[in-house]
């Protein structure tokens, strides 16, 4: 079988020049160990980083389903049997600190250990390569230690959980680790772990970083420019810079946590001369960046699927590609609006308010431009397609929200309650994670070799889309009415959303067994799929090459002609 | 009442203050003085020893207190609060104030509600239904049994001119009375409002009166069945309130000795982190009196959900007795008792706050 995309036959030989089977040296694979513990061919790095994300997802799912549960009433009903389960006292301040240990592993599971991993080790490792004619990234071992330092990161993070963090066992600080409660506030070794966790993870990250923009300045296939890059490798590129640029900055925050809390230093500390809000500035220098982190490949994946499934190539190439640039320059020079309630003067808490409302501009143009590219299309609404239409709309309410608390003085209200919960859900547990299924669906075809079932699939997106919505939605209501974040317990009055809320929790965990059936379904008796499922729609390079593709690819590389217009890779046929 | 009046006022003045509002503007707060720093210091040792740990129910009975008594007026009673007053509104109570701010009980409170329900709640409302119906519009007119071939079109940069400016249009719309809110937010305290130091400990508030005497109030949590006994809300009501004058500039101040705590008042719209080392300060004026509850709003560790705040805004007369009875004194006299003179003082600022509200 062809190891070169049909098509893009560079020299007028192509594969026929091998005498052999081309196909048994193409699909030559190691042993099992060397294969997938030394491995060094990115699809396999990529199942890997997507198999860890979906372990990694359902302990941070179940994790917030213990929280829900646990706020369906008010009062304090499981926490104590937790900290017991855990190995902490029998006692209440305990119980309530595995609250803080429950709040701190979600969010840093769900952030560092299952959105990145997925979107950028996962779907960025499978297809940067594939969709730029590459044979495999620039650095393969070094992508496999990126990999191997993600999962120690995560076992570190996991440790944290049976070694004291102050008042009970576990890091109990919230995933932003704020100093003076990571450093004097949190006697014991669990929040050094829990940093250590970010260490390991921040520079597996670095590394899979610098990988991702050597192999996508350096091995584009002939031809094929910058402006002819599809938008999903785009993303990845801009997402690469970011990573870049803001996690050295982490790392120097939490080495200072470190070194604060082991060896005396005050960084943080105002005795000592240091100031607990440079702590806030470094962290949010790296998060602000770090949502555009978790965003931005999910931008990319939505654009290849509407294009996909519209026939259409996508409107306003240009316009897309410049958007996820300047949303991730603006990224850099808005964090302090994370901070609204610190004590900024007026002047920075007005600058801050119009930069943040700027970011508004390349995301209405993203959002348009997805809605023009369908305008006119021909829809097929598969799978990957009704999951980027409902990322489309929950995307749009999770980004208005932001215009709200993009406000500095209307802030002033929701700063720390839920409403920001409730934004910050929308644009990632319905952004990102819808943008993920709609990538996951798109592509398990290619990845796997055969073909999901399209009537679980759209079974699993409306049962998820209910059950999200009726998660986040009400939590809007307990923000304005001033409900605080991060609170185990809550005064009566807040009561019925809170019960609403949790059963919205009920049916988005009951809609994911429809995901994990579909994919043991799809694995044990799915159809073979085709090298191109999805149609004349899909064009981009990784559909040319059959599914699943050879263990090495594009031994001879693609040519990309000029004849092959914005986004739309397709050899000129006839 | 007058809203549309009001509405044009708010817009003429928003305006207006947009216009100054870029104009460098005298800041006190976020001032990370040393003697800040150092007071907080003082705070703390004098927090540990009055602090009755989280017990609810002991009393901050300051040494002063037994001996003054009041002198004419019976002695302060806790205010009871007023449902739905400062106070979460639960859905059974209301379906729909529960899905909203809680009402507003300072002017800029006001405002910024005004600007979020008249503004901002209808242009996101209207995007997110724009986009809705655009995509409905599409599955409908596009699917490939309507639209079997599709067409090529891949630029038209009118329409991308447009939704690139028409969003900036609205932004600065919406940054007008923003920036106007923010002005107004951090207008320094005059001379002579009243000052008060909250500071978070873990789990509880610590209100220092430092024109006042510089007495400090240490305010737990009420157990729920004690808060139920008193007719308040359970997690919001707290033994000893922070007591403040009504219709009087505030000087809030806040700082925390060990970790950052936050002070909030959501029926004041007031947020303001407590950050060790720091000390925060805001202008807050409450024009009525009423017991308003917030609640800590910065992760403090483990009882973080259980140091509520509860300010109680009196008359200036009932300030003043209930500062003397807290063994203090009224700026400008001597710990002495209480005579009618003494209450002059808070009231010619009421006066004076009264006739600035109403011009």
């Amino acid at each position: 079988m062809a190891t070169t995309a049909e098509g893009f036959d560079a020299h007028g030989i192509g594969h026929k020049d091998h005498g052999h089977d081309s196909r048994d040296h193409a699909d030559h694979k190691p042993g099992f160990f060397a294969r997938w513990f030394m491995s060094t061919n990115h699809k396999d790095i990529g199942t890997m980083y997507l198999i860890f994300a979906v372990i990694a997802g359902i302990v941070g799912g179940a994790i917030s389903g213990i929280m829900r549960v646990e706020l369906a009433e008010p009062g304090i009903q499981y926490l104590q049997w937790w900290a017991q389960f855990m190995g902490g006292a029998n006692d209440i301040n305990t119980a309530l600190h595995m609250w803080n240990v429950f709040i701190t592993a979600h969010g840093l599971i769900m952030v560092f250990f299952m959105v990145m991993p997925a979107m950028i080790g996962g779907f960025g490792n499978w297809f940067v390569p594939l969709m730029i004619g590459a044979p495999d990234m620039a650095f393969p071992r070094m992508n496999n230690v990126s990999f191997w330092l993600t999962v120690a990161g995560f076992f570190s993070l996991l440790f944290s959980l049976f070694v004291t963090g102050g008042t009970g066992p576990g890091a109990g600080t919230g995933w932003t680790v704020y100093a003076p409660l990571s450093t004097s506030g949190s006697v014991g070794p669990a929040v050094d772990f829990a940093i250590f966790s970010l260490h390991l993870a921040g520079a597996g990250s670095i590394l899979g970083a610098t990988n991702f923009i050597t192999t996508i300045f350096n091995m584009r296939a002939p031809g094929m420019t910058l402006h002819k890059m599809p938008l999903f490798v785009w993303s990845v590129l801009v997402t690469a810079f970011l990573l870049l640029l803001a996690l050295p900055v982490l790392a120097a925050a939490i080495t200072m946590l470190l070194t604060d809390r082991n060896f005396g230093t005050t960084f943080f500390n105002a005795a000592g001369g240091g100031d607990p809000v440079l702590y806030q500035h470094l962290f949010w220098f790296f998060g602000h960046p770090e949502v555009y982190i978790m965003i931005l490949p999910g931008f990319g994946m939505i654009s290849q699927i509407i294009a996909t499934f519209s026939k259409k190539p996508v409107f306003g190439y240009l316009g897309m590609a410049y958007a996820m640039v300047a949303i991730g320059v603006v990224g850099f020079i808005v964090w302090a609006h994370h901070m609204y309630t610190v004590g900024l003067d007026v002047n920075t808490k007005m600058y801050f308010t119009a930069a943040t409302m700027v970011i508004a501009v390349p995301t209405g143009v993203k959002i348009f431009s997805w809605i023009a590219t369908m305008w006119g299309g021909s829809l097929s609404f598969k799978s990957p397609m009704v999951w980027s239409m409902g990322f489309i709309f929950l995307f749009t309410v999770g980004g208005v929200t932001g215009v709200v608390l993009a406000n500095g003085g209307i802030d002033d209200n929701l700063h720390d309650t839920y409403y920001v919960v409730a934004h910050f859900h929308y644009v990632l547990s319905m952004g990102a994670v819808f943008s993920m299924f709609a990538g996951f669906y798109y592509w398990f075809p290619k990845m796997s070799g055969r073909m999901h079932s399209e009537l679980l699939s759209h079974i699993h997106f409306w049962t998820f889309f209910v059950g999200v919505n009726v998660i986040f939605f009400p939590q809007h209501f307990l923000g304005m009415q001033g409900m605080p974040r991060r609170y185990p317990d809550y005064a009566e009055a807040f009561t019925f959303w809170h019960q609403v809320s949790t059963y919205g929790y009920y049916i988005m965990a009951g809609s994911m067994i429809f995901f994990f059936v579909n994919i043991a379904y799809a694995l044990l008796a799915g159809k073979k799929a085709a090298a191109n499922p999805w149609g004349e729609g899909a064009t981009t390079l990784e559909w040319t090459l059959p599914s699943p593709p050879p263990y090495h690819q594009f031994e001879t590389l693609p040519v990309i002609t000029d004849a092959h217009d914005y986004h739309d890779h397709r050899p000129v046929t006839a | 009442m007058g809203q549309n009046t009001r509405m044009k006022k708010v817009i003429l003045s928003a305006v207006a203050a947009s216009l100054a509002a870029f104009a460098p503007l005298g800041l006190a707060a976020q001032d990370a003085a040393a003697p800040a720093a150092i007071a907080t210091q003082a705070g703390q040792v004098e927090g540990a020893q009055t602090a009755p740990g989280a017990e609810a129910g002991a009393g901050n009975l300051t040494p002063a207190e037994a001996s003054v008594a009041p002198a004419g007026e019976g002695a302060y009673a806790p205010m009871a609060p007023t449902k739905g007053k400062g106070m979460p509104t639960s859905y059974e109570d209301g379906a729909l104030q529960s899905m909203t701010f809680q009402d507003q009980y300072s002017e800029n409170g006001k405002y910024a509600q005004w600007m979020h329900d008249a503004i901002l709640m209808p242009v996101i409302t209207a995007i997110s239904l724009l986009v809705l119906g655009l995509l409905l519009y599409v599955v409908f007119r596009f699917n490939r049994r309507r639209n079997p071939v599709a067409s090529r079109t891949t630029h038209n940069t009118a329409i991308e001119v447009i939704w690139t400016i028409v969003p900036v249009i609205i932004l600065v719309i919406i940054a007008v009375p923003s920036i106007t809110l923010l002005a107004r937010q951090y207008e320094t305290p005059p001379a002579d409002a009243v000052t008060i130091k909250a500071t978070g400990y873990q789990w509880y508030w610590g209100y220092n009166y430092p024109d006042h005497g510089d007495f400090e109030v240490i305010s737990n949590m009420l157990d729920e069945g004690e808060a139920v006994r008193r007719g308040e809300p359970g997690q919001l009501a707290v033994d000893n309130r922070m007591v403040v004058p009504a219709g009087v500039p505030l000087r809030i101040q806040t700082t925390a000795s060990d970790v950052i705590h936050a002070f909030a008042v959501p029926s004041l719209w007031f947020k303001m982190d407590a950050v060790p080392g720091r000390l925060n300060e805001k202008l807050l004026t409450i024009p009525e009196p009423g017991v308003y509850y917030g609640q800590c709003s910065e992760l403090c560790g483990a009882r973080h959900a259980y140091m509520p705040i509860a300010v109680e805004a009196l008359p200036p007369a009932e300030f003043a007795a209930w500062v003397r009875e807290q063994g203090g004194a009224m700026p400008g006299e001597d710990a002495a008792p209480a005579d009618a003179a003494a209450a002059a003082q808070p009231a010619t600022d009421t006066a004076a706050a009264a006739s600035a509200a109403a011009g």
